[in-house]
Order: structure tokens, then C-alpha cells, then sequence
């Protein structure tokens, strides 16, 4: 037990190393804060009014034509972002489950010294966006049920600031979206930094503190974006 | 044959054969001429068991593995990495002369043999000096990341006193940057398959056969301390590397685990133990708090450079705030009895005096046994001179270490320091090829005595560990390998089967006395005596009653110590009770040498031999020789191994001194 | 002061361990961590209790033998090693739970002792410089630019505790592994070597066990000699180099 001989010498690659896995994390990591960003710029549309947000939402499905046809870009969209999340899940269940299996005895008493709520919560906080992801989508992409008994579903059906007003009127659907945001902005606080490590970009002390300060910013911006319309339209500010 | 003092007898005198007969700068280029080439294709049929993996034993590990031999390495350690060469802060001394300052191959052999009062065998000292400037170059290009300037060219500073800028340094974490570069140097042999790695195995015994062609010393046998296994390693060469004894005195630097029984089961096996009673003590280390401590905290000398040493006049102020002594009641006694040196004086006579107020009662700090032992080193004076940022930038690391341990704020009241003993410059008697006398039993680093003399330089240690392990151990051992590989040793062997038998015997003899007193307990009271009796200073009266102590001690440890616990599992009582009972027989071995040395000379300093302002006073005419001990066996009257020792027999071995002439030192 | 100690006891690699409570008073504010369990040891043995196994060596925090879990702490309250953590970092009367390091590829042995040779396995993986004894260039052959020089030195420092890995929520040995591919890479000597090193330490860092790293930063927060997180970014970023150039 006590021997320290070296197992023999195999072909090593820089893929098989659970680094590789971590690149794919950053990676696709990245792609959803761009997408998020992104799709954050799109909600504030609400407040240019229902005839601006509509038409921005019309032109998602006509942007790129003619090369593109009807909806192509979106559904070039979906495609990357369904890529990316199967391989951000990948990755970290693949990562979450090595971690278990690397201390598979626990401490009786154990005490975070640095770590951040963020970093802490980000496998479970993970899997809750990913539950409110697919609420969401049900929400507002797939089924798109009338929740708010004074909107029909004919009205949803035509205009989705009509369905997203509807939605944010009702106190309860905006607490969700809500604590959804806060976990999301806990999981990017910590992710976009970590991914900014993940791909070497923090080599010097400075260059570590500047991530950590663009994980902080890209949450609070994200947290702040999705979360005013929502909370205009319960206030009445918007619709 | 009479004995001499009733303690021993004094057999032939020996000398090194293998240094050749040429001038003093040629003669390790011919040695490496002359000692027999191993072809490549043989060395892997050629094997050697390394005992010890910090510099020297790392290094040459590594090396020889390079070389193609078979090699086994073994630490009682659980890596290779936490060798106790990796708590030396200083630096290393290399004769490169980067800054130009007069520095050359011949001024640090000068040094190195006047810095150890012309008790080190010359020839050896010279090939150190020789290859120093190796060592630089081979560290280097492992990665070890000296101190640089910003031209990006090696930095040097001058330490211990020495009149030229030869030490390389990497922060304080000199050793420990080195041991790294040796020890990956090892992994890497490890995964190349040349070296067997056996972390966590302790050597208890030597395997010395006795063929058709004389005595040969081809193994170990080993305690794996997980399983608690004995293992038998048989090998053409056996090395030891395996550090110094300063644990003797239970309180000292090194590493809790540092013992001699390696070399001591060398020397009942018949290699001799030269020069044991040279240890060196180190005037700047942390006092002790009290009866718990377990170990010393050395900080750097450099500390004397700025702080001023004192005590208070009496002894009714020794527990006041030192900041309330006023300074017409201070004593700054090194500037006092040394005006031209102050505190810069060398380590042995600020360890001294340190001693002697202490003594008098004036020692400052917690009361340990009957007296405070602490003396302050103060800094207000410095802080008022340059400012508090000033002595920060320069000694902030030490600060705060001392703040660390002690919880007081060096830069609000002054330090305390006491010395301490952090190496041992005596050690097993070995040739110019570092072979001891047991044939085939080689001795490299801290372990054996050849370097350092009476006292050893600050900045040499890490120096004669790497000069040994890479560049004079490998080229060595060929000579002597070139003739094997011998015959085949089978477990049933004789001296295989005796050597194992008596590890067992002794392992199952100490867990079954079943006495009242812990282990520790007599390392603690060994301690005291050697501290008290065998330490800074000597006397004939100390040294005989400390023999009459050991003794009783030792009888009482085989009557009455308490080790707890199995022989098949990690038990660290056992390995303690193993360390102790060689330690409680080296004790006394450092004792009688002590008392036949009736002179003063480097770390060894004997009332009787005293200039008559209290000097130390060396005899050249007498005792310029290496005092190499053989063992001999007691008459057993009290059962199994149970520590019986005969009168050792003292061989001299003339120090010779063709290339510089000798003389004496003076600091006042 | 007087301490509640709750320490693991186990009495072989493969036997049940649990904890064991003691009593401790008389225990000065100057000692160290361990010499306030050598205390507990001598009364155990007084006692005839076998003494708890632990690990130390320098007790001056240099050579990485000593390490506990106290009460939730790699080493303890204070970023250093266990061996430089004194009593006065505690109050009297407050109750200590002492564990061994915790991760499958450092199995324990015995009670508070592990075993920690997945790191020797890992420098063997490719933690060195292949230079053989004698084969030297002159030192001063090639420079070393000294910001280079120090952040070598800064990664160098490692004293292999493992503190890291007890720390890590993941149990992974990132930041030594990174710490060595750091002092390496940061210094000409390293640079043949610099990619395939990279590549090899942490396949053997993955096959060892460890966990993978999330950049959490709880490793160098317990880290004694303060290592810091970005040496795990040049990692990274010497992977994605390695990735990039087909290893």
C-alpha cells in the first residue's frame, strides 16, 4: 500500500481529462449568457409598446430571409442552444457525479472558507433553472396556456405581448419568474467568471478579479433586465 | 586491553586510501579516472538500496537511476518529498564567482575548512568546493527557481559571516525548493521503472554477508509501517542518506521523525561512527514554552545583523516588561565581551554566552525546568534608526513567524531566542569514495562526517547533500559495482536470517515489556541530559555522570517503557520506541567522545580547554584527527538486545593539511 | 483551557471508524495543535489506550506531512499547516472536531493518518524536467526574466499538504497539479515539456480519482502557503494549447 509505483505509462490525450469537460461547461456556458443577453434585450422591448415588442418578435422568424427561410434563424438558434445544453449537462453530471465518487466518505463538520452562495448553489440551482426552463418553454414557446382567466387563448395566440402582459399581471406567475432570475443570476455570478478561468483568461491576480467582477456584472445586469418588465406589468406601468 | 578513562580502548589508527596520490585540484579528476567503468548494458543487473530521499539521498536515487542500476529508495516518510532537507532557509555556496567579488574553488575550500576549525579531512573539502558550481547548473536546469535579478541572471548573497556574495538563494525556502527538484528528478525514475519507491518503510537492520571475499554489506531489512511488515531488500550497495542525529536532544530543529537508527545499526554491524560529539547549535531559534514542546523553530541568523542582544543586570528584573528595563539595566553582553564583533559574533559563541547568562540567572521568558531560558534581541533600536517599513521589507517574514508561535508582536517588545542544536556535523567514518568501513556500505550527506569539521558553515549543508548525491556518490559507487554483482543472497542466508531474526525479536521485545513510562518520556529525559550535560559546553565531570545517567536510563527503558498497540498495524509508538532505544546508545557513544576530546574546537566546547579570557582553545598537537568509534558488543547479562554496548574502540585517522596550514580562531 | 476534543478513530484501512470523545484541560494557549494531541497521547497511553495516529514531520510547516480537518477547516481557522496552528486560535471550552483528510484517492490508514501517494503519482505522471545528472547547461546560459522567475517561485512553493483536496467540495487535486504545471511552465527549462506535461499530470490527476475543479477557490483559501487560484487558469490555458496542437 505504501509503494508509490507508478502505474504503467498509457497513451494520454488532452481530451480525455476532465478539464476537457470543463472547456465544454465554459463553452457552452458562454453561449447562453450571449443567448440570455440577448433574449434580456428582446423582453425590454415591452416597453417600446405592443406594436414594437410584436414586430420584434415577427422579425425573429423572418431575420436572414431569403437565404434563410420562415423561422430558419430561430430554429438555427434552437439548435445551438439545445446542443449546448446537452453538452453543459454533460458536463456537469459527468463532473457532478466524479466529485461524488471522489468523497464518497463525507466530513461530520465541514465549513466553506471562500466560497461564494453562487458557486455553492451551482449544480442544484443549475437543475432548478433547468426545471423553470422547461416551464417556461411550456409557457411561452410549446403549449402557451391561457393562465389569466381575463385572456383568452385566441389573444395569446396573436400577440405575444398580449401574452406576456397577461402572464405578469397575475402576482404569483411574476414571484416565479422572479426567484427564477435570482437563481439564474447566482448560477451566471459564478459561472461567467468560472468560464473565463475555465479558458485561461485569468493568468495573473488581475486578471482573476476582473472576471470575478464580470461575473458580478453580466448577473446583476441580467437579473435587472428580466426583471423589470415583469414587474412594470404587475405595477401597471406596461400594457 | 586496558581501558582508557574506564570507557574504551584504543585500537589501530586508520586513513583514507582512495584520494589519489596527486596535487589536491587533480585529484578528483583522477579518482574518476581511476574507479572502474560499469558498461551500460550491465548496470541494470547491478542493484543499490538508498536509504533516505533528501538531497543527498534523492539526488543520488535519481542519479544512479539515470545511470541504468537498479535502485530501491526508502523513507520513513510518506513521500520522498518531506525529507528534512526541505526546512533549510538560507541558501546553498557555490564557488561560481558571479559577482566577481574573489571568489574561486580554492576560497571556499579555505573557508569551509577554517569555518570547521580544521577537524574535516582536507581532501573532501576541496572536491565539494570542486564541484559546488555543478550543483548550480544541474538545479537550474531542473526548474529550481533561484532568487534572480532583474536582468534575469542568478542573484548571490553573502551568509555566515563569509567575505564574498556566494549563496544562491531562493527566499528562505532554500532547501525546500531544492529537495523539489531533486525529488521530481526521483519521479521521474520512479516512472521510468529504475527506481522502486518504498514510502513509509524504515530501515531496522543491515544485512552485512560474509563471503569468500570478506564482509559485505548487501541489504536491509525494512519495516513497512502500514502493514507493519518486516521485508528483506537485498542489493549489491547499500547507501545511506538518511540525515543527522540532533534528536539525541529530544528538543532541537530537526523533523520529529529524524533518527539515527540507520546509521546506528551500520555501525553495530561494525561501520564506524566518527566525530558524534560535533553537533552544531544554532543561537537564533523561538524558546521554549514549556514542558509540552515538541520541537525548535530556527529562525535565520540574519536576524543578529539588526537586533541587538540583551538580558537585564539582575535577576529581579527578569519577569518585568522588557520595556520597562530601563537601559542602564541591560546587558548587552556579546557587545560587552566582544566590542569589535557585538552580535555578529559565530554561531557557537553566541550560543554560549547565551547560555552562561542564563544560566546566571538572568535568562528572561517562561521558567522551564528551574530557569528561564531566553535571552531578548531586540530591534527598537533598528526601528528607530530606519523605520518600522524598513525592518519590515527586511525581516517581515521572520516577524511574523515568530508572531505565529509565540503570539507576541516582535515589533512592539523585543524577541526572545534561544539556541538550539539543528545539525550534526559527526556522523559515519567514510573514505574519499564515501565507502564506510563496512564494504559495499556507502554514506552520503548529513548521515556521514566529512565535510563540515567541527562546525559547519551556514549555506554548506544543502551544498554537501547535492555535491554528494549528484556528482560524488555516482561516480564512486561504479568503482566499488564494477566488481559485482555478487553472489546471490537468499532469504535462508545466514546473515539475511540473522538480521531478520533480530528485528523481529527486538519489535516483539519492546511491545511486550509493558512498563509504566511512555516512549516519549525517556526521549525527553535522554534529552535533558545530553542538553545538560553534553551540549554548548562540556566538562569531564558532566560528560562521566551524563554516561553513569544514559545508562541507568537505557536499563530502565528495556525494564519499563510502555509501547501500546500491534506489530501488524501503523503503530507510531513502536517506531518512536525503535528511534530512542538507538538514540539511548548513541548518547552515550557522543558522551565518551565528547570526553576524549579534552580540547575545544567548533561546536565542541570543553571548560577545561579555555584561553584565559574564556576562549575556546584547540590543540592541534593532539587531537588534529578524526576520533572514528567501532562498536563493540556488550556482554549480554540483561536478555535481548536490550542496549548492551562494550567499550567502543577509538581509531584516529590523522588530519593531514598539505594545501592550507593550520590555525586558530579569534573573534575579539 | 479545557476542550471538547471529538476525533476519528480508525483502526485500519479497512476497518469501521467513528468518533471518539476526550476530555482535555490544562492546555496552554502556546502550544501548537499537535502538541496539544501529544498531551492527549500521553495520557492515553497512561491510560493504556493506543495514542491516535496522526501525521507530522518538520512541525515547522514546510514539508506538507501534517494535516487535519478541525471543525470544518483544512488545518484549521488559520490559513497555515496544523503543526504552526496554536491553541490560542481556540476558546476555552469550545468543542474541536477532528477529522482525516476526506477523498477516495487519499485513503485513510489509520485514524487521522491518510494515504497521500496519488501526488507522488502525479509528479512521476510529468511533474519535472527531464535533465539527466550531468547534462547541465551553465546556469547563467539561459536568463530568466524575474517576474517569470517569481511566479514560478509563487507555484513552486507547494509543500504538497493535500489541503487543497481536503478543502475542494469536488475533491480535486486542481490547484498541486496546476501549482506544479505553473512553476514548470513559467521557466525555459519547462517549455519542451511544457504541453505533453500538462496532458499527462492530469490524466494521471483523473485516473488518481480527484474530482474535477469548478473554480470554487475553497483550495487556495486552505492552502498554507496561499497558492493562488490563477495558476489553475495556466493550467487550463496550457490544456487548451495542448488541445489545440492535436495531444
Amino acid at each position: 500500500m505504501a509503494t508509490t509505483t507508478a502505474p504503467a505509462k498509457r497513451r494520454t490525450r488532452a481530451r480525455d481529462t476532465t478539464v476537457f469537460l470543463k472547456f465544454l461547461m465554459a463553452t457552452t456556458g458562454i453561449v447562453f449568457i450571449g443567448y440570455v443577453l440577448l433574449h434580456m434585450y428582446g423582453n425590454l422591448k415591452v416597453f417600446a409598446g405592443q406594436e414594437a415588442f410584436d414586430s420584434y418578435a415577427h422579425h425573429l422568424r423572418t431575420f436572414g430571409e431569403p437565404i434563410l427561410p420562415y423561422g430558419g434563424m430561430l430554429w438555427i438558434i434552437r439548435i445551438v442552444l439545445v446542443a449546448s445544453i446537452l453538452g453543459h449537462l454533460y458536463a456537469a453530471f459527468t463532473l457532478w457525479s466524479r466529485a461524488n465518487g471522489a468523497r464518497s466518505q463525507r466530513y461530520a463538520v465541514k465549513k466553506a472558507a471562500k466560497a461564494t452562495l453562487g458557486s455553492r448553489t451551482m449544480r442544484w440551482g443549475g437543475v432548478a433553472i433547468l426545471v423553470f426552463v422547461v416551464w417556461h418553454l411550456i409557457h411561452f414557446t410549446i403549449v402557451k396556456p391561457a393562465i389569466n382567466a381575463d385572456v383568452s387563448a385566441s389573444a395569446i395566440a396573436e400577440s405575444p405581448f398580449t401574452m406576456m402582459v397577461a402572464s405578469f399581471q397575475l402576482w404569483w406567475m411574476v414571484a416565479i419568474y422572479l426567484l427564477a432570475m435570482i437563481a439564474l443570476g447566482l448560477h451566471l455570478s459564478h459561472g461567467t467568471f468560472s468560464a473565463q478561468q475555465t479558458l485561461g483568461w485569468t493568468q495573473t491576480a488581475r486578471g482573476y478579479q476582473r472576471a470575478r467582477t464580470i461575473g458580478y456584472v453580466v448577473a446583476a445586469v441580467v437579473v435587472v433586465g428580466f426583471a423589470l418588465p415583469p414587474l412594470a406589468i404587475l405595477f401597471g406601468i406596461v400594457g | 586491553m586496558a581501558l582508557i578513562d574506564g570507557l574504551y580502548t584504543e585500537g589501530e589508527k586508520i586513513a583514507d586510501t582512495k584520494a589519489p596520490n596527486v596535487p589536491i585540484e587533480r585529484k578528483w579528476t583522477q579518482r574518476k579516472f581511476d574507479a572502474a567503468l560499469v558498461n551500460p548494458a550491465n548496470r541494470r543487473k547491478l542493484s543499490v538500496i538508498i536509504v533516505g530521499t533528501g538531497l543527498a539521498g534523492g539526488a543520488a536515487a535519481a542519479t544512479l537511476g539515470e545511470a541504468g542500476y537498479r535502485v530501491k529508495s526508502f523513507c520513513y516518510q510518506d513521500s520522498p518529498r518531506r525529507a528534512h532537507s526541505i526546512a533549510a532557509q538560507g541558501g546553498i555556496n557555490a564557488a561560481k564567482n558571479y559577482k566577481e567579488d574573489g571568489d574561486s574553488v580554492f576560497r571556499l575550500f579555505y573557508d569551509t575548512v577554517k569555518g570547521g576549525d580544521y577537524r574535516a579531512r582536507e581532501t573532501n573539502v576541496y572536491r565539494l568546493a570542486e564541484v559546488s558550481a555543478n550543483i548550480i547548473d544541474q538545479c537550474v536546469a531542473q526548474g529550481v527557481p533561484f532568487a534572480r535579478e532583474y536582468g534575469g541572471l542568478l542573484d548571490n548573497r553573502s551568509f555566515g559571516g563569509v567575505q564574498v556574495s556566494r549563496t544562491f538563494y531562493a527566499r528562505g525556502q532554500t532547501g525546500q525548493q531544492l529537495l523539489i527538484g531533486a525529488y521530481q528528478a526521483l519521479e521521474r525514475q520512479v516512472a521510468a521503472g529504475t527506481v522502486e519507491m518504498f514510502s513509509r518503510h524504515e530501515m531496522l537492520e543491515l544485512i552485512v554477508s560474509d563471503g569468500p571475499d570478506g564482509k559485505r554489506a548487501r541489504g536491509i531489512i525494512a519495516r513497512d509501517l502500514v502493514t507493519g511488515e518486516i521485508e528483506t531488500h537485498l542489493a549489491d550497495a547499500v547507501v545511506l542518506a538518511s540525515g543527522g542525529y540532533g534528536n539525541v536532544f529530544f528538543l532541537s530543529t530537526n523533523a520529529m521523525g529524524s533518527n539515527v537508527t540507520a546509521t546506528w545499526r551500520a555501525h553495530r554491524k561494525g561501520a564506524y561512527f566518527a566525530n558524534p560529539c560535533y553537533t552544531q547549535i544554532h543561537p537564533t531559534c523561538i524558546p521554549v514554552s514549556g514542558d509540552h514542546q515538541s520541537k525548535l523553530t530556527l529562525m535565520s541568523e540574519s536576524l543578529r545583523n539588526d537586533g541587538r542582544i540583551w538580558v537585564p543586570k539582575r535577576r529581579e528584573d527578569c519577569d518585568k516588561d522588557p520595556r520597562d528595563i530601563p537601559e542602564e539595566d541591560r546587558d548587552y553582553y556579546l557587545e560587552r565581551i566582544y566590542p569589535a564583533f557585538g552580535n555578529l559574533v559565530p554561531r557557537d559563541i553566541a550560543s554560549r554566552q547565551a547560555k552562561n547568562v542564563c544560566d546566571e540567572g538572568r535568562g528572561v521568558g517562561p521558567m522551564v525546568g528551574d530557569f528561564r531560558r531566553g535571552v531578548y534581541l531586540d530591534f527598537a533600536d533598528a526601528i528607530a534608526r530606519l523605520g518600522e517599513d524598513a525592518v519590515r521589507a527586511k525581516y517581515g517574514n521572520l516577524f511574523d513567524m515568530y508572531a505565529q508561535i509565540t503570539g507576541e508582536n516582535p515589533y512592539e517588545t523585543p524577541m526572545r531566542i534561544y539556541p538550539a542544536v539543528h545539525y550534526t556535523m559527526g556522523g559515519l567514518w567514510v573514505d574519499y569514495d564515501l565507502e564506510s568501513s563496512i564494504p559495499g556500505l556507502f554514506v552520503a550527506g548529513e548521515a556521514n562526517f566529512s565535510d563540515h569539521g567541527a562546525n559547519r558553515l551556514g549555506a554548506s549543508a544543502l551544498m554537501q547533500g547535492l555535491a554528494d548525491g549528484y556528482f560524488v556518490l555516482p561516480n564512486t559507487i561504479r568503482d566499488y559495482l564494477a566488481k559485482g554483482p555478487f553472489e546471490e543472497l537468499s532469504e535462508a542466508d545466514a546473515a539475511v536470517a540473522e538480521a531478520r531474526k533480530s528485528v523481529e525479536d527486538r519489535t516483539q521485545k519492546l511491545l511486550s515489556i509493558n512498563g509504566e513510562r511512555s516512549v516519549d518520556s525517556f526521549h525527553r529525559e535522554l534529552g535533558n541530559i545530553m542538553w545538560e550535560y553534553c551540549g554548548m559546553e562540556r566538562t569531564a565531570e558532566g560528560l562521566q555522570k551524563a554516561i553513569d545517567l544514559i545508562r541507568a536510563l537505557r536499563d530502565e527503558f528495556w525494564r519499563n517503557v510502555r509501547v501500546l498497540g500491534a506489530a501488524d498495524t501503523l503503530n507510531q509508538s513502536l517506531e518512536k520506541a525503535g528511534r530512542v532505544a538507538d538514540f539511548l546508545e548513541l548518547g552515550e557513544l557522543m558522551c565518551i567522545d565528547a570526553l576524549h576530546r579534552r580540547e575545544s574546537c567548533g561546536g565542541h566546547f570543553r571548560a577545561e580547554s579555555q584561553t584565559e579570557d574564556g576562549e575556546a582553545l584547540r590543540h592541534d598537537d593532539e587531537f588534529a584527527y578524526v576520533g572514528a568509534w567501532e562498536f563493540t558488543p556488550g556482554t549480554a547479562e540483561s536478555g535481548i538486545d536490550s542496549g548492551t554496548m562494550g567499550p567502543p574502540v577509538l581509531h584516529k585517522e590523522d588530519l593531514v593539511y598539505q594545501a592550507i596550514e593550520l590555525k586558530q580562531r579569534s573573534y575579539k | 483551557m479545557k476542550l471538547t476534543l471529538k476525533i476519528w478513530r480508525q483502526d485500519g484501512p479497512n476497518a469501521k471508524g467513528d468518533f471518539v470523545t476526550y476530555q482535555v484541560d490544562d492546555i496552554l494557549p502556546d502550544m501548537s495543535f499537535l502538541e496539544m494531541l501529544d498531551v492527549l497521547n500521553e495520557r492515553l497511553i497512561a491510560e493504556g489506550t493506543e495514542p491516535i495516529a496522526f501525521d507530522s514531520d518538520c512541525r515547522e510547516g514546510i514539508c506538507g506531512m501534517c494535516g487535519l480537518m478541525i471543525s470544518g477547516y483544512a488545518h484549521g481557522p488559520k490559513q497555515t499547516t496544523t503543526c504552526q496552528l496554536h491553541m490560542r486560535s481556540f476558546s476555552d471550552g469550545e468543542t474541536i472536531t477532528i477529522e482525516p483528510w476526506r477523498a477516495d484517492p487519499f485513503p485513510v490508514i489509520r485514524d487521522l493518518v491518510v494515504d497521500r501517494s496519488a501526488f507522488d503519482r502525479i509528479i512521476a505522471s510529468g511533474g519535472f524536467i527531464s535533465v539527466n545528472t550531468g547534462s547541465a547547461p551553465e546556469a547563467h546560459a539561459a536568463p530568466v526574466p524575474k517576474e517569470n522567475a517569481d511566479r514560478a517561485f509563487v507555484a513552486a512553493e507547494c509543500i504538497g499538504c493535500g489541503a487543497c483536496v481536503a478543502a475542494c467540495p469536488n475533491a480535486s487535486a486542481m490547484l498541486f497539479t496546476a501549482a506544479k504545471v505553473t512553476h514548470l511552465g513559467e521557466l525555459p527549462q519547462g517549455q519542451p515539456e511544457r504541453y505533453s506535461r500538462v496532458v499527462s499530470m492530469l490524466n494521471q490527476h483523473d485516473a488518481e480519482g480527484f474530482g474535477g475543479c469548478t473554480n470554487i477557490g475553497e483550495c487556495s483559501a486552505a492552502c498554507p502557503k496561499g497558492i493562488p487560484q490563477d495558476v489553475i487558469s495556466t493550467l487550463n490555458a496550457d490544456l487548451r494549447h495542448a488541445l489545440r496542437t492535436g495531444r
